[in-house]
């Protein structure tokens, strides 16, 4: 297909640019296959807006007189205005900007087309392998493996082909095992915790069904990371009673009968739709002009979207705490276990493993429990917060991830390697990317994609030593501890970063960030110098002791 | 003394409110000064220490079997559980608590006792600390618009206004007489903030007796006199910061507002902020939502939003921001009232100074804001503080709604304010702690009829001597937040106002960020002081050593070993890191390894817990033993020695024994 035969008006002069905290920006706006860009022609303030197609949530147009007017509202909650001169020509836009921003295909996606302009100084596909995972863990422990049997994607096709499981469970094994649990997701090793040996595991329902059905090698796969004596906890993301439901419909839970060292908890998370709804409810109030506060107060509080904050980082601190103030190895699953399943594994481990913490860790965090554990972000992210469409696979899962993690972060301002940005700019990449890797939605379409092959990795470009600056948190100091977060409302604050960062100015808090980077960088420089002063000043004193001598 | 009827009860239970399971046995001393809680246990003896007047409530619940409960909540936000074993020790305690929580005379406040060991001369310098004829010559008055009136000298025609006054040139002592007689309590118009570059001015006074009809005509000669003394502007706002409902209501009873059309030039403007019983409550149920045990989240948000307290916030800081607008956008001056003109009046003229001019944005300006707008004109800090026993009507958190403002604005502008947080929580805790004289009585002549300078200390120099401690490290000078009128923005979208947890949860610890990026920064750029110090001294030697080989003049430098990092700054402070109850489930399963990991994630740095040394949690509720030795090393300016309070405890600790 070629992009030209949905650009009816490429070009329009005369277009004005309204966003909120900036002056309008009079300027051509051009439409490309991929971009849509207004630059302006004032020789004194040249300015330049690219938006991806991608980027868009939705568009409306109106008009006044012959005067067009596209409101465009972004996946990272943007909002922008533009008034084109004419009628057609604004039509013309108008549907050209629909009919790009939805496309079907995959491969038409900007990242196929995308020629970078940096050199590659390490590939990001290739940096993060459970290989090299595994290799770390056999150094601490020899009860683990590396499974092939996912290889052809035909065990699992969500799973990587790669995982790591006990050592004593064959193949063979897992093979039965995976027809026990919903599309295959046998349990699998999330995080190994070095300072007791306590694993955490993560899988999706098994299917039990009405009659109790039980498989024997599932039983003595979780029951392989147990230490003899001891129990181990499953935490189940769905209350008790849609557990119980989800036996009509083939799924279940682990029974006492059949596993009698595993106690159960439910902790509940709340499903995709449910939180499609919060986020958009949530965004609604965050662009709300209106000056009453009760107003903002209730639509905050009516979005619910802090009250699922707080359900899923207790979640999270509780699996952290079963691991390791209980010593205790953890199952964590929900229904399918590719989303409420990965955001507690994943913000355990945020709470438990300082490596997590550090922008490589974090990295290795977001591909191993996310891109390879086969949350859908193709699916997911297919639409933010301005959709109209009602499609039912929508679901800020990813999103609310990373805001716990900020949550966190708030709380331990010194203990993270990347700061608030570096968040943001995770969000915007899984909503809209020059780059493939949050394309499909697991291993196995990543694979017949292609796309280590045709498209660039976010992180050859975010690990770039110039780019990575840009998100290094001055204020990091490696702290080697588990650290507790605080789940009171009142620890917990709305994301401005996210949600009011189109809404308030953001100069003051800008500065804000430049003097702490400022004072840190200095003391740095102060450190070097005094330093070499003393080296300098200690030789020429042995010198002089010497010629003395 | 004779009020204590149980100096000391032993086996008495401090709960944790959080969690349950957390709860220390000690022994509970009563002094005349002090509620002390003072834990059993060899090693820490950790202390409780509250003051009398901090107490705003005490409770005796039913007994149990464990025994007889008592809550007294305190004023700085602290709730404190106590468990008495036996009811009738509970019953005096709660006895003699009432009546001390509630003093009779000013003599019988602490600052009266409270000695922090400096001799005449060092507290007369305190006290001059702050110098309001230095402050108006700084805004640029006396000059040929306004000039300083001598009309209230002997508070004759004001008594709750100070005796030393700025009003227009043109204002004989006539026509402020007259128009004192058409003002509630005789407040007459004077003027607050005078703004140099255009000549604008806020002026403040009470309400006019105006009822339905009634005129004054020196009162409008006043206005005009106000209007004149801004030669650029052809009108003057009026703005009454009552609902326009209360105003009307006023005038029934002879009171009201100016009507447009007897003033030549105003335009009047109601700017809707509740009174103080309004803000009572308001105070009350957010209150209740910070001592719930374990809210969800909408419990908290409804709560949050129920109380109205972040609209009454807003309504305030709304009001501070037309005002500022007024006087540096549009150069119009404004007078601003209420009913009486020392609550809403102080609220809001503060405010917008601390909008209009960064110099109340300094640690120092903000001592002289709160001296001039609260102190001098006459807010009436023991009615709406309770520091003596009074009409429980009267009380209300009026500065303290000033000073979350303050917060509020520091949060959208955290590099516009040389202060931090914690120097707005400590000023909050001295308006109720009666450790200093600052804030008695309900005017300055009240003040000077005590002889409060010569008696007592003035908590200025107390806070200036610890500057060091309430430094924001991310303030400079030369920074362009620093310059200039602050523009905050309006809607709760676009200006977030939050809840401050820093200050209604102030002694939950465990709510708060477990790292401080305020101390953290402090504590690099104390040692990037002395990386530069010690960068002098090391070139210093090198040229020298350059210069002459032969002379040998080495100057060891101070720090060779310079082990101290940013890092090692560690506390012990397990319970800074500790998992909250994050489940139910997990209780009834006993915990395997109870002992493990505690010390492990105890070292965390620069936890909140460590505040620096001069936090009147060291009396009031001190964990002494980290707070004091940590902090020696961290902080030079107040480390080593504790100043007053410390030595305050010192006078306390005599009384405690003896009792």
């Amino acid at each position: 297909m070629e992009f030209a035969e949905l650009i009816k008006t490429p070009r329009a002069d005369n277009v004005v640019l309204h966003r909120p905290f900036h002056p309008a920006v009079e300027g051509t706006l051009c439409l490309t296959g991929h971009h849509l860009i207004v630059s302006s022609r004032r020789q004194d303030n040249a300015e330049e807006l690219w938006l991806l197609h991608s980027n868009i949530d939705s568009i409306e147009k109106r008009f006044v007189g012959s005067l067009g007017t596209i409101v465009i509202k972004c996946k990272d909650l943007r909002i922008i205005q533009l008034d084109i001169p004419g009628m057609e020509e604004c039509l013309n836009i108008a549907s050209s900007i629909e009919a790009l921003s939805t496309l079907d295909s995959v491969t038409l996606m900007y990242p196929f087309f995308y020629r970078p302009m940096f050199e590659v100084l390490e590939d990001g596909w290739s940096s993060f392998l459970l290989e090299q995972e595994f290799e770390l863990l056999s150094s601490v422990t020899n009860e683990w493996r590396l499974s092939c049997v996912n290889k052809e994607f035909s065990v699992c096709p969500s799973y990587p082909p790669v995982v790591i499981v006990p050592k004593c469970i064959d193949d063979e094994a897992l093979r039965k095992v995976a027809l026990f649990r919903q599309g295959g997701r046998f349990p699998v090793l999330s995080y190994y915790h070095k300072k007791n040996g306590m694993a955490m595991m993560r899988s999706s329902q098994p299917l039990t069904g009405t009659n109790g059905r039980r498989c024997k090698e599932d039983e003595k796969l979780i029951n392989a990371t147990l230490r003899s004596g001891r129990r181990g906890f499953v935490i189940d993301t769905r209350p008790l009673n849609v557990a119980q439901q989800a036996r009509a419909k083939g799924g279940g839970f682990e029974q006492e009968v059949h596993y009698p060292q595993w106690r159960r908890i439910h902790k509940y998370i709340e499903r995709f739709n449910i939180l499609q709804e919060s986020f958009i409810k949530l965004v609604e109030a965050c662009n709300d002009q209106s000056h009453n506060m009760d107003r903002w107060l209730s639509k905050l509080e009516a979005s619910n979207w802090l009250t699922h904050i707080k359900e899923l980082l207790t979640a999270a601190c509780l699996a952290a705490q079963c691991i390791d103030r209980e010593g205790a190895s953890v199952l964590v699953h929900g229904s399918e276990g590719t989303d409420s399943t990965l955001q507690v594994t994943s913000l355990a481990q945020i709470i438990l493993d300082p490596r997590c913490r550090t922008i490589r860790g974090f990295e290795a965090l977001v591909v191993r429990e996310w891109l390879q554990a086969g949350h859908p972000f193709q699916q997911r992210c297919a639409q933010s917060a301005y959709s109209n469409s009602k499609q039912k696979w929508e679901a800020p899962v990813f999103l609310l991830f990373l805001e716990c993690v900020w949550q966190i972060h708030r709380q331990f301002p010194c203990s993270f390697e990347f700061n608030e940005q570096f968040l943001i700019l995770l969000f915007e990449h899984a909503y809209a990317s020059q780059f493939g890797t949050f394309l499909g939605n697991n291993e196995n379409e990543r694979a017949k994609l292609k796309l280590p092959q045709k498209t660039m990795s976010l992180w050859s470009w975010v690990n770039r030593p110039e780019e990575l600056s840009r998100f290094q948190n001055p204020l990091y100091e490696a702290n080697s501890l588990v650290i507790w977060p605080s789940v009171a409302p009142q620890s917990l604050q709305l994301w401005e970063g996210v949600f009011l960062r189109w809404n308030r100015p953001s100069r003051f808090l800008e500065e804000a960030e430049e003097e702490r980077i400022n004072i840190i960088k200095y003391n740095k420089e102060l450190q070097a110098k005094v330093n070499a002063l003393r080296r300098q000043l200690a030789e020429m004193e042995t010198d002089e002791e010497v010629q003395e001598e | 003394m004779e009020h204590i009827r149980m100096p000391k009860v032993e086996n008495v239970r401090l709960l944790d409110r959080l969690s349950s399971r957390r709860a220390v046995v000690g022994t509970l001393y009563l002094t005349a000064t002090h509620v002390i809680f003072v834990e059993n246990g060899s090693e820490t003896r950790k202390e409780t220490w509250v003051l009398h007047s901090q107490i705003s409530s005490i409770e005796k619940q039913a007994t149990t079997a464990t025994g007889c409960p008592l809550l007294i909540r305190c004023k700085n936000f602290q709730v404190i559980q106590l468990v008495i074993p036996q009811e009738r020790d509970c019953h005096d305690v709660y006895i003699s608590l009432i009546r001390l929580a509630r003093p009779v005379k000013y003599e019988e406040l602490y600052c009266f006792s409270f000695n922090p060991k400096l001799d005449k001369e060092e507290r007369e310098q305190g006290w001059k600390l702050v110098d309001l004829n230095e402050e108006y010559n700084r805004m640029g008055v006396p000059n040929n618009y306004w000039q300083i009136s001598d009309v209230n000298r002997d508070y004759g025609v004001c008594d709750s206004y100070p005796t030393e006054i700025y009003v227009p040139k043109s204002a004989t002592a006539h026509i402020i007489v007259g128009s004192s007689k058409f003002r509630s309590r005789r407040r007459f118009p004077a003027l607050s903030y005078y703004c140099k570059g255009n000549n604008a001015s806020i002026c403040r006074s009470s309400q006019p007796l105006s009822g339905f009809s009634a005129r004054c005509l020196e009162d409008e000669q006043m206005l005009q006199a106000i209007r004149k003394a801004n030669p650029g502007s052809d009108f003057l706002y009026v703005v009454d910061t009552r609902p326009k409902l209360n105003a009307m209501a006023n005038r029934a009873a002879g009171k009201g507002y100016e009507n447009e059309d007897n003033y030549s030039n105003i335009k009047f403007q109601f700017i809707g902020i509740e009174n103080i019983h309004v803000m009572r409550n308001s105070l009350q149920k957010m209150l209740e939502v910070c001592e719930l045990k374990s809210p969800s989240m909408s419990d908290f948000l409804w709560g949050l939003e129920n109380s109205g307290w972040l609209k009454h916030i807003k309504a305030i800081m709304d009001a501070g921001i037309f005002i500022a607008k007024a006087v540096a956008e549009e150069g119009v001056s404004v007078l601003v009232h209420c009913s009486d003109g020392w609550d809403r009046t102080a609220q809001v003229c503060s405010v917008a100074s601390l909008l209009l001019d960064p110099y109340y944005r300094t640690m120092k300006g903000f001592m002289v804001l709160i001296e001039k707008d609260w102190v001098s004109f006459g807010h009436k800090f023991n009615h709406r503080y309770g520091n003596l026993d009074g009409d429980p009507k009267e009380i209300s958190p009026v500065i303290d709604q000033f000073i979350e403002c303050v917060w509020q604005l520091m949060e959208q502008f955290p590099c516009a304010f040389e202060f931090n947080e914690r120097f707005l929580i400590h000023i909050q805790h001295h308006i109720y702690s009666c450790q200093f004289g600052n804030f008695l009585c309900n005017s300055q002549k009240e003040r000077r009829e005590l002889k409060i300078k010569e008696r007592t200390y003035s908590l200025w120099a107390h806070l200036w001597k610890n500057r060091a401690d309430y430094l924001n490290p991310l303030y400079r000078s030369d920074h362009s937040q620093t310059q200039g009128t602050l523009h905050p923005q309006i809607a709760p979208c676009n200006f977030l106002y939050k809840f401050w947890s820093g200050m209604y949860n102030r002694f939950e610890k465990g709510l708060h960020p477990r790292q401080s990026v305020t101390d953290y920064l402090m504590a690099v750029k104390e040692e990037t002081q002395q990386l530069e110090e010690e960068l002098e001294v090391l070139q210093e030697r090198l040229a020298n050593l350059q210069k002459s080989q032969s002379g040998d003049n080495k100057v060891k430098s101070k720090q060779q070993d310079r082990s101290k990092q940013i890092g090692l700054y560690t506390s012990n402070n397990s319970l800074a890191n500790t998992p909250q109850e994050y489940s139910n489930d997990l209780k009834s399963f006993p915990s395997r390894s109870p002992s493990q990991g505690d010390e492990e994630d105890s070292a965390l740095i620069l936890t909140q817990d460590n505040l620096k040394s001069s936090d009147p949690d060291l009396s009031a509720n001190s964990d002494q033993e980290s707070g004091v030795e940590d902090l020696s090393c961290r902080s030079p300016s107040g480390g080593g020695c504790l100043p007053s309070e410390d030595s305050g405890k010192d006078s306390d600790e005599a009384v405690f024994l003896a009792g």
